[in-house]
């Protein structure tokens, strides 16, 4: 059974999706229609292999606009009815007072293994991406060795398996080695399951190079995930540069080297008809470029970081390297329009930009730590408590943006609860209050600047591919 | 040489501080009590005293990670003075070069037994990172260009003794302000204590941001020395500088050298600082680092003092 074609409401994303549904997603673990295969990893207990019954939960499904409460009947790993009546033998999770998502997604995580597993690994990551409530998760390839070989995505796809979580695709590099100067294979890479392409923190400089990035790209409907930087603003930078840099004497990043580089790769978008998907926006003017070419049709998305709608520069008046991450944490008007552009739809999605960074990383002085912080445990209540408390997002469109969106900017059959889905799920408390406690992350990294915030809303349980993965 | 006869009791107990980070957090009142305090210090020096031993057996290490002659053995003259002792550590020497964190070099330090460390690091926010990490006290001598409170403070001082005041004065801080800890340490201190201040620089290197703090801001230093009590000529930090803000070192100082030309409009009561090491014939011509409007080697000795008052304060009998 294959899920609906969507239809697309992004400019960005329409025709993609379209195109999608005529093209087998290509993913090297697609779940078999039944039986359910046991765990291939022995160690990892399958909770429940038979039919859920999700009972009187608020199911919240932006794909079908719905938003009512119902049983949810998964069976054989599917979305398999609404309104079911328990016939005993499913397992019966009562959702009464909860609300049922589609199975979140963060598209923008480091899982940092192959490489760099002082930080984390793929197993660390994929369970802290369950404690968050995320079901899916897109990782970037600013590894080492770097996501630019076959060999690679599928090292990752296999840890992935062996690890038994929550779903990765991978994100791999758009040039050879992330060197910016000559394609990496890009065809080969998406037969291994590559998703989308990016040099993320190294960004590509040689326009010529983003050109055809985006051209080739285009060819096998794959988004080009731009970190919008000019280098040669942003090098010695440690924190946007405005009146807090400025008393602070820290090196400045300015907001026009992100605003530069955004304006830049929309010409190229618009250009190639190329699909461009711009990261963690953070500025004013990144927003508004981002409007008026979507409002002239560029084929370009967004995503904001919980980060720049959470916090502003001033938070470095610490020296907290817990602050430090790049794009920097911008200025008060910068933290308004990312979520005003949130508020109307011109970011199309929340990503955390998860950067774990081992403890002794962090313990140097300001300038020599690296950017970066975690996300995927505090990305949910930082939705809630930030965006839809004070009523800057309600419910049905914050999920879409951590669900259906990065699904259609990825060209997933995901982020859905239309009959006939794979069955993930995310079982959301609006309500909990809780306190954030890194030394409860299960993230292998504590470098948060959250620690001890109070916040509402967050995941009681994940299902993935049917079956129950967390339970808080 | 005369015995010591500075008595000057106990602590104040409005004196709260184990740091001293920078003179952003300092109020008017502690600010006033610092420089009340070297005051004293300076008196007992100009009347030959060199042995005020009211630290003995207090241990403070200086603990450098960029180079610096002045402060350094300012701040060691100062400790030896009080009687205490005063251990130099220099990365040179140190493990830093094997990767080391700073924290872990500092509490190594500490480990030894001291009582206060004076850091210089170029990088802003160093000194709290170690105050956080550290139980001893942590004295800043200078992080990158956020703050250096001693040397705002001798500035202050020299200004005060000068000019019998601070309010109501205008300061103008010319040069690198940028990349100056000197004008920031200069800028919270003389704020609070009432100056009119005047931010001036090519536009590469002064910011209009200044303003949001009631700071004016010019980008010509003829247009502003008439009305100026007080020069403070800094340093060009090139350093600090990954690209060069102004074309050549000659059109700079052709625009902001303080030569007898411009000495002529200033003030004939103007008072030139200069925080040193001074570049003779870039911010400033020598036939004005060597006159009367000169206080720069008053600075220096005015350093000591400040920095005597500063340890006591930090250190002293409660």
């Amino acid at each position: 059974m294959r899920v609906t074609p969507f239809a697309g409401d992004f400019p960005g994303v329409d025709a993609g999706a379209k195109r999608m549904s005529e093209r087998r997603f290509i993913s090297r673990n697609p779940i078999p229609e039944s039986p359910i295969p046991e765990s291939p990893n022995p160690r990892t207990p399958i909770i429940s292999m038979r039919s859920i019954i999700i009972k009187n939960g608020r199911v919240i499904d932006p794909s079908q606009e719905m938003d009512r409460v119902t049983n949810l009947l998964i069976a054989d790993g599917r979305i398999a009815a609404y309104d079911a009546v328990p016939g005993g033998g499913e397992t019966v999770i009562d959702a009464s007072g909860k609300i049922v998502a589609p199975g979140l997604i963060d598209m923008h995580v480091h899982l940092r293994e192959p490489g760099f597993e002082e930080d984390e690994t793929i197993e660390t990551g994929t369970a802290a991406a369950l404690a968050g409530g995320f079901a899916s998760i897109a990782c970037i390839p600013n590894t080492d060795p770097p996501i630019d070989t076959q060999g690679v995505v599928e090292f990752i796809h296999d840890r992935a398996e062996r690890a038994d979580n929550c779903n990765v695709l991978v994100t791999a590099c758009v040039s050879k080695n992330r060197e910016g100067k000559e394609l990496a294979e890009i065809g080969q890479l998406v037969e291994a399951g590559a998703v989308a392409f990016s040099d993320d923190g190294s960004p590509v400089h040689d326009a010529e190079l983003m050109r055809r990035a985006l051209e080739y790209c285009s060819m096998f409907d794959k988004p080009v995930l731009s970190h919008a930087e000019i280098r040669e603003l942003s090098q010695h930078g440690v924190m946007h540069e405005g009146l807090t840099s400025m008393l602070l004497g820290l090196s400045g990043i300015p907001a026009a080297a992100e605003d530069v580089m955004v304006s830049r790769d929309i010409a190229l978008a618009e250009a190639t008809g190329g699909r461009l998907h711009v990261m963690h926006v953070s500025t004013v003017n990144s927003v508004e470029a981002l409007r008026r070419a979507k409002a002239r049709g560029v084929r370009v998305t967004a995503e904001a970081a919980p980060h720049h709608f959470s916090l502003c520069d001033e938070s470095l008046r610490t020296f907290d390297a817990n602050f430090k991450m790049n794009p920097p944490l911008r200025g008060r008007e910068h933290v308004e329009a990312v979520i005003a552009g949130l508020s109307d739809g011109t970011i199309d999605a929340i990503a955390s930009d998860h950067a774990p960074h081992s403890k002794e990383k962090k313990m140097q002085d300001i300038d020599r730590v690296p950017f970066g912080v975690v996300g995927l445990e505090t990305s949910l209540g930082l939705v809630v408590t930030k965006l839809i408390e004070p009523g800057h997002l309600d419910w049905p469109a914050a999920i879409g943006k951590m669900s259906l969106a990065p699904a259609r900017i990825l060209g997933l059959d995901k982020g859905t609860l239309q009959i006939g889905a794979e069955a993930d799920v995310t079982i959301i408390d609006p309500n909990a209050r809780w306190t954030v406690d890194p030394a409860k992350f299960r993230s292998k990294s504590a470098n948060t600047p959250f620690a001890g915030w109070e916040l509402t809303g967050r995941a009681e349980v994940v299902i993935v591919g049917g079956r129950v993965k967390f339970q808080r | 040489m005369s015995t010591a006869t500075v008595d000057l009791g106990p602590v104040p107990s409005s004196w709260k501080r184990r740091h001293l980070l920078g003179l952003e957090e300092l109020s008017a009142e502690e600010i006033t009590l610092i420089l009340d305090k070297a005051e004293v210090f300076r008196q007992a020096m100009d009347s030959g005293e060199r042995r005020i031993p009211l630290l003995t057996g207090r241990t403070c290490v200086n603990l450098f990670f960029e180079d610096s002659t002045r402060t350094r053995n300012s701040f060691s003259l100062a400790a030896r003075r009080l009687g205490a002792e005063a251990l130099d550590f220099s990365t040179s020497t140190s493990s830093l070069s094997k990767g080391e964190t700073v924290i872990d070099t500092a509490k190594n330090i500490e480990a030894m037994g001291v009582d206060a460390v004076v850091v210089r690091h170029r990088t802003p926010g160093t000194p709290l990172l170690l105050a956080n990490n550290l139980r001893c006290s942590v004295i800043n001598a200078g992080d990158g260009p956020h703050e250096h409170p001693t040397q705002g403070l001798l500035d202050i001082l020299t200004i005060r003794r000068r000019k019998g005041r601070i309010k109501g004065l205008t300061v103008a801080l010319v040069g690198d302000i940028a990349h100056s800890r000197t004008a920031r340490s200069n800028i919270w201190g003389l704020k609070k204590l009432g100056a009119k201040i005047i931010v001036c620089g090519p536009s590469t290197l002064v910011s209009p941001r200044w303003a949001e703090l009631g700071i004016e801001y010019s980008y010509s230093l003829d247009d502003i020395l008439p009305r100026v009590d007080v020069l403070n000529l800094l340093r060009i930090q090139f350093e600090r500088q990954y690209t060069r803000p102004f074309p050549s070192v000659r059109e700079y100082a052709h625009l902001y050298a303080m030569d007898r030309a411009r000495l002529a409009k200033a003030k004939s009561d103007v008072l030139i600082l200069a925080p040193g090491p001074i570049n003779r014939g870039v911010e400033v011509a020598a036939e004005v680092a060597d006159g009367p409007q000169s206080a720069i080697l008053d600075q220096v000795t005015n350093g000591v003092a400040v920095r005597m008052a500063v340890l006591w304060l930090i250190l002293g009998q409660r």
